[in-house]
């Protein structure tokens, strides 16, 4: 016998899961969006105007401007993957995720909603960052389409690699790991703070190799027009990343991985 | 038509424990059907199984006619489970828990808040539907999930020991709330420990040991095969001892409480002119309530012997 759901159930299926994470991240503001606003402005204040104004210039503009896309993509880039490590670990966890796997929602839609729940906060985060850095600095976009592109489909990038750190996690230390020892790093030294040609010949090819580089120059590029690497590769790294972390997501989430016995 | 059909069903998980060994089932649209056993019996993973949370090693599970394997979103949107252990959102209020599970079944938002408050008032906890949901009692928890799993209004309701825990005066009131879903035409499939509960409430029974169905047949004619009836005897003085008759077994449950076991076709008699000859005054007499339970031990035990004995022989 065959009884086809509609899509209209699938929409509102996604909708809700979207609602509910929304409501998550109000419910819970003071940790979600306050904190990013209170690091940043620490940042601007001693790295973009103490320090900054003692560095001068980088990459032909002054510091404070330089590190603001930086420091955006920092807070995009994290919040994303904290979101969705903390959301769907936490409902594995409180073993209410059983809600969502006994529903009729193929695992698509289940990865959509908490992806698009991730993206949100990363986005909103990002505004009060970007409002933030309006107080330091003149903030211009040099290009809208690319800021927006660049910034979204990040998002999307690092929701869906804290959807698989998630996904793994037996307890709540093994969502930390990740971030602490390999996310902080990468996006420290992924040009957030410099530009790349101030690093010495091999260190520049290793830095290189970091694809979170790419992505802080392409949102710099958005904002300021200038960029170390070209927008073509930057744009090629992001698609590639968030394809095979997508099919990955999905793969598991089919499988059962984690949560199904 | 049948709302549940499993086939040849079989689950070995990775740690070795074969956890069903081919269970084939069938519970019929309307029923209210009693899935009994013991711990660690396969209950919880036939239950599992059925509502995708288990993958099964081999077989089949339809419902409504439709493969959970095969066509999982159709089948689960038939589906209302309450599961053994509390699985909500401890940090969110029952009325948001209840409107979003209805959402995930795509029921407009609208219409979700209405059957939320309508389920809320009848579980008798629409005071509680703005307080956060760890703050409730046990009980609450309970009938806030039999409310959650009604609020996509599922043509089978499956209940996993809802009753557990939950106080006699609560247990009546969630068990008038089922049998009314159970008349509107819901099919309801219930595990419970209570087996007074599967006596008067269900009309077909399993009855599940060792990752097989040791008994499938309706509550009526299984009691009917309890050939052996126990009746309680209160005594009006303390006895030191069970007296002994013939062809009963008699047993002193305290100094003034007796329990007398005998076969339906023996006359109550020879009990009662033994201990007139002893000196013991009975002051009243009753039926022991759970006799289901004295055919399930005997059951189970059954099985248990088969079992040990097949292992014995290879």
């Amino acid at each position: 016998m065959s009884q086809s759901i509609s899509a209209r159930t699938y929409w509102i299926g996604y909708q809700t899961i979207v609602i509910k994470e929304i409501t998550r991240i109000l419910r819970i503001w003071a940790q979600t969006l306050i904190p990013p606003a209170i690091t940043m402005t620490l940042y601007f204040v001693i790295f973009g105007q103490l320090i900054g104004r003692r560095i001068g210039e980088m990459g032909g503009m002054p510091y404070m401007d330089f590190i603001v896309p930086g420091l955006i993509m920092l807070t995009v880039i994290t919040n994303a993957y904290g979101n969705i490590t903390s959301s769907f670990f936490g409902a594995k966890f409180g073993k209410h995720i059983e809600e969502l796997l006994i529903s009729p929602l193929p695992p698509l839609l289940i990865l959509a909603g908490y992806v698009t729940g991730a993206v949100l906060r990363a986005l909103l985060v990002g505004i009060i960052v970007l409002i933030t850095a309006s107080f330091f600095s003149d903030i211009s976009i040099h290009n809208l389409p690319v800021t927006l592109a660049v910034v979204v489909l990040t998002a999307i990038v690092f929701a869906l690699a804290g959807f698989i750190n998630a996904t793994f996690a037996q307890k709540f230390d093994d969502i930390s790991i990740i971030p602490t020892f390999v996310l902080q790093p990468m996006t420290y030294l992924g040009g957030v703070f410099f530009s790349i040609e101030l690093l010495p010949g091999v260190w520049e090819k290793i830095a290189m190799a970091n694809p979170i580089l790419y992505m802080v120059n392409a949102f710099r590029y958005g904002m300021l027009g200038v960029s170390d690497v070209s927008l073509a590769v930057a744009f090629g790294i992001i698609f590639a990343f968030g394809i095979v972390l997508g099919t990955i997501c999905l793969t598991l989430l089919q499988r059962g991985t984690g949560l199904r016995t | 038509m049948q709302a549940l059909e499993v086939r040849s069903l079989t689950k070995t998980y990775k740690n070795g424990v074969e956890a069903l060994k081919g269970i084939d089932l069938d519970v019929e649209q309307g029923d209210f059907f009693a899935l009994l056993g013991p711990n660690g019996a396969g209950k919880s993973t036939l239950i599992g199984i059925i509502a995708s949370l288990v993958n099964a090693s081999s077989g089949e599970t339809k419902v409504f006619g439709i493969s959970v394997q095969k066509q999982r979103s159709q089948a689960m949107a038939k589906i209302g489970l309450v599961p053994q252990e509390i699985n909500f959102n401890q940090f969110e209020q029952p009325f948001d828990i209840l409107v979003n599970q209805a959402g995930f079944y795509g029921v407009p938002r609208k219409i979700a808040r209405q059957r939320a408050e309508k389920y809320l008032k009848q579980l008798s906890l629409w005071d509680k539907a703005r307080k956060m949901s760890r703050t409730l009692s046990g009980g609450m928890k309970r009938r806030l999930m039999i409310a959650r799993a009604m609020v996509h209004e599922p043509r089978l309701l499956i209940l996993d020991e809802p009753t557990a825990g939950v106080d006699i005066e609560i247990r009546r009131s969630m068990w008038q709330f089922i049998e009314q879903i159970n008349r509107d035409g819901t099919t309801v499939i219930l595990t419970t420990h209570y087996l007074e509960e599967a006596e008067n409430l269900c009309r077909n029974i399993a009855i599940i040991d060792q990752g097989r169905i040791v008994e499938n047949t309706s509550v009526k004619e299984l009691l009917g095969k309890l050939d052996i009836e126990t009746f309680v005897l209160d005594l009006g003085a303390p006895v030191e001892y069970a007296p002994q008759v013939d062809g009963m077994e008699i047993e002193l449950r305290d100094s003034t409480t007796l329990l007398a076991s005998l076969p339906k076709s023996q006359s109550l008699n020879a009990l009662f002119c033994t201990l007139d000859h002893d000196g013991i005054q009975v002051k009243s007499m009753r039926n022991k309530a759970n006799r289901l339970e004295e055919l399930f031990l005997r059951l189970v035990d059954k099985h248990d012997e088969s079992e040990a004995s097949k292992e014995h022989a290879a």
